[in-house]
Parts: structure tokens; sequence; C-alpha cells
């Protein structure tokens, strides 16, 4: 299977060794061309803003819309802001998913933090289902889902963490930071689907 | 699990989110404002520029706060300050404004001539400077969860950064083929702890996220630093010193992720107007060379 990350800018190594390790033929993705061919694209963690400037600026937003049609695309955290309709805030989004964001909901960094949740979706990939331990760095909320995004995962506290929408898939946290697989092989299994 | 603040995991990965981009120095709000439009992936906020640091003279010291919670209310991407190597009570202050990362800099004047600052006793992450593997790991020892490597700062002269990352990398790669046994010795040849010597043999790379930094002042200088194997810089007086810091920013940004596509490079690279005006550090006395600061 063909997987691009976009690399424009952030923690796309982290997912390109990541899928690698899972089998996948990765490459890096700068330019509209470099997307011909794939089966899954990732957007990886990174500042949404310049990760958007620059998707803008090499003309990317309408060529990943298109590819969004038929293909998976799972974006974490800055990736997730990107695919979503609505950010609260003018910069540009590829806007394909159903869900809304709220940037930086959580404060600043020293409110990140890592937590553990259960996961239902991922149930049936690792023995024992123990639950995911999710790295939110700066982290966007994500504030609803409508339309055909459903929420995958939240906080104890009701706040939504992940979201799925046929072939999409996003996160608010980095699984490619924490060393657990199960969010990527979802997504291979969407590409492959 | 009850929900975690501040672990190295958390530290470190606000630097792992800053990779592949550019970090800009800049000293007022309407100076973040253009770095962000530009594509800035954080900005460090400062009173002056290191070039200026150079002409001024004097005692550099952490900024004014006001002038960094002006900066951290103007843009929504990371916002860091440079404290004095040693002083932890500035690091102090700069953990209660919430800045994202402190920068512990041999820019501004020592406050300690022995010791850096115990890192561990912070939640905001630190970045500090180094000139070769041993500095580098003795501060993450310390708890920096970032490194750069040091270059020489406000000259615009890139070859004190190639020296530093050469350095460090080059001696990651020797580390890479050499027998286990042989280890200890490098361990103490670079005075840095053992374990952290050797975590860096197991993963082909610093433990934490390595930008290059001091003296980038063109799209070209920051290509280079990226294809030596950096994962991204810093350009501290370099943009707001040249004569169109918009458009300059905004070449530099672009160069670094289309770091390996000379045509692209030579595009962003055009009538970009005057760079900062340079000083080659071999024309700079021996003991006003900045990069010598830190132990």
């Amino acid at each position: 299977m063909h997987i691009g990350v976009l690399a424009l800018q952030g923690d796309f190594a982290e997912h390109a060794s990541m899928l690698a390790r899972l089998g996948a033929q990765v490459r890096e993705v700068r330019l509209p061309e470099e997307l011909d061919g794939l089966d899954g694209l990732v957007l990886p963690g990174g500042e949404s803003t310049t990760i958007g400037k620059l998707a803008t600026d090499y003309g990317l937003i309408e060529p990943i819309r298109a590819f969004g049609q038929t293909k998976a695309i799972y974006g974490t955290c800055a990736g997730a802001i990107f695919l979503s309709k609505d950010a609260e805030r003018k910069q540009p989004l590829l806007g394909i998913m159903d869900i809304t964001v709220e940037r930086n909901a959580y404060g600043r960094q020293v409110e990140s933090f890592d937590v553990e949740v259960d996961v239902p979706a991922l149930h049936g990939l690792a023995a024992g289902d123990p639950p995911v331990r999710a790295v939110f760095i700066r982290a966007p909320l994500i504030k609803s889902v409508s339309g055909g995004a459903k929420a995958l995962a939240s906080l104890p506290d009701g706040r939504i963490i992940a979201a799925k929408q046929g072939k999409l898939l996003a996160t608010a946290f980095h699984p490619e930071i924490s060393g657990d697989d199960r969010f990527h092989r979802l997504f291979l299994k969407l590409a492959e689907s | 699990m009850e929900k975690q603040v501040a672990t190295f995991e958390v530290k470190k990965g606000l630097a792992q989110m800053l990779k592949g981009g550019v970090i800009m120095d800049v000293v007022t709000a309407e100076h973040a404002r253009i770095a962000e439009n530009a594509g800035a992936a954080a900005v460090m906020a400062l009173e002056r520029v290191p070039a200026d640091i150079r002409a001024h003279g004097g005692v550099a010291r952490m900024s004014d706060p006001g002038l960094i919670e002006e900066i951290m209310n103007t843009v929504s991407i990371p916002v860091m300050a440079k404290v004095r190597i040693g002083h932890f009570v500035e690091a102090q202050i700069l953990e209660s404004l919430g800045v994202d990362y402190v920068d512990e800099s041999e820019v501004l004047t020592p406050a300690d001539e022995a010791n850096h600052i115990n890192k561990h006793d912070f939640k905001i992450p630190f970045v500090c400077g180094c000139r070769n593997l041993g500095e580098a790991l003795r501060r993450v020892g310390e708890g920096a969860a970032m490194i750069r490597t040091k270059g020489e700062a406000g000259t615009g002269d890139v070859v004190e950064a190639v020296r530093h990352a050469r350095t460090v990398l080059g001696t990651v790669r020797r580390l890479q083929t050499m027998p286990d046994e042989e280890v200890m010795a490098l361990a103490k040849e670079l005075g840095a702890p053992f374990e952290l010597v050797k975590e860096t043999k197991e993963l082909g790379r610093l433990p934490v996220v390595n930008f290059a930094a001091g003296g980038i002042a063109t799209p070209a200088d920051a290509a280079l630093m990226m294809q030596l194997g950096v994962d991204g810089v810093f350009v501290g007086s370099g943009i707001f010193k040249s004569g169109d810091p918009a458009r300059r920013a905004e070449a530099i940004v672009k160069a670094t992720t289309h770091y390996n596509n000379a045509k692209i490079l030579a595009e962003v690279s055009r009538n970009l107007g005057e760079p900062m005006v340079g000083r080659q550090v071999t024309d700079i006395p021996k003991e006003d060379l900045i990069a010598q600061r830190g132990w």
C-alpha cells in the first residue's frame, strides 16, 4: 500500500516511520503531483497556520480535497484542524470533514498533557484492548461533529478527541509520538477498503 | 491513568511539532504578526535581536514580561522567550507568564559561569544551545527537551552553524558504527552522561529535536542546514535586519520545507532585497564570540 505523508511542516517523519513499520510504502508529499498513485494520506501534527499557508501557496488544497473524495486521509492535531469545516478563525482549511474545532482549546504548552482513554473503535486491534495513551500538545478540541462525522473517542468529561467520517479520520492527539500504532492500523484498513 | 502534565514526552512533543519549521526572532507584536503570516512555526520574543545585542554591548537580560505577553496575545503560534544561562528565576518568571518554550541562551549575558538551570524542575520545556554532542547531551541531562546548535548569533555568517551541526551529527554517525565497549570512553571524552550517549547510539540521532541557529540569513542557508540533517531552523537577526522582512521570512519558510528542491530554492531566493549586513566570524575577536558561553 502506498501512503503519503504531507511533509510541509511538522512531525511527518514520526508518522512515516510508524507507517513504514506497519509495512506501508511511504512517500513525503510537498507538491500536488506527489499525490499521484497514493492509497491514503496523513496530515501530521505541526502548526496549522504554517501547513495551511504552504498548502495554499503550492496549490495543494484542491488536489487534497479531491483526493479525500475517494481515498483515506488521517489528520492528527494540526492535521485534524486542517480537515475541519470550521476552526473559528480565518485560516486555510480543507473543510472536507463535518467537524468544528477550537485551536489551543486546552491552553498553552504548560497545560499540555497525556491521558489514557478507551477507544471502542480500536477494539480487537490489540490483545486485551488496553486504553490508548493520548498525548495532547497545545491540542485542539473537536467541539462538534455533524453530518456524516461520528465521534470515536471522548475524554471522561465528554469532550470529543477523535472522529471519523467515511474514510476520513481525525484525532486531536498524537499516536505517532506515543508509539501506539492502532490508529494508524485503523487508517491503513480504511485506505485498503 | 489520571491526566498528567509536563511529562518529558509532552515537553519534547511540542518541539516535534515544530520540526521542518522556522522559529523567528521578533522584537514587537507587529514583527510577530509578520512572522506568523509568513508561515513561522513559532516566534522567539525578545527586546533586541542578537545583531543589536552585539552592537549595543552591556548586559543582555530576559525581556520585559509586558512585551512577551503582548506578543503572546498577538499570535496563535507558540511563543518562546530567552533567559540567561543559569538564571532560574528568570525562567520561573517566564513559566508564570505561560510562554511555550524557554531558551536558556548564550545570546544573553550568562548569570552563572558553572551551572545551567536544572530544567527538570519546570513544567515548561527548555531549548538549549550546543556546539558538540557532549554539550547537547549535558543539556538533555539537565532536562532540555530540545537542542539547537549555537552557530554564531547576530553575524549573518553561517560558518559556525555548519561547524556545530557537522560536529554534532558527525559524532552521532561515528557513534552508530562504534562497538558497544567503546561507548564509555566516548562518554568520558565528551563529558556526557553515559546513558544518554548509549541512547543516542541506539536511536541513531539525538534523543530530542535538534534545530540549527546562529548566522542563518538566506533561504539557501536554511536549506543548507536542513540538508546537513537538522530538524528545523532558528532565524534571529537574519529576517528583521534585512531590507524586506516579510518577503525574506516567507522565502526562508519555503526553503526549509523544500530544502531538497533546487528549482524552488532558486525561485524563492529571487528579488529578496538587501540581506542583513553580515559580519564575518573570523573578524570577531575570540573573546567576543557568543558561542563559547555555556559549559
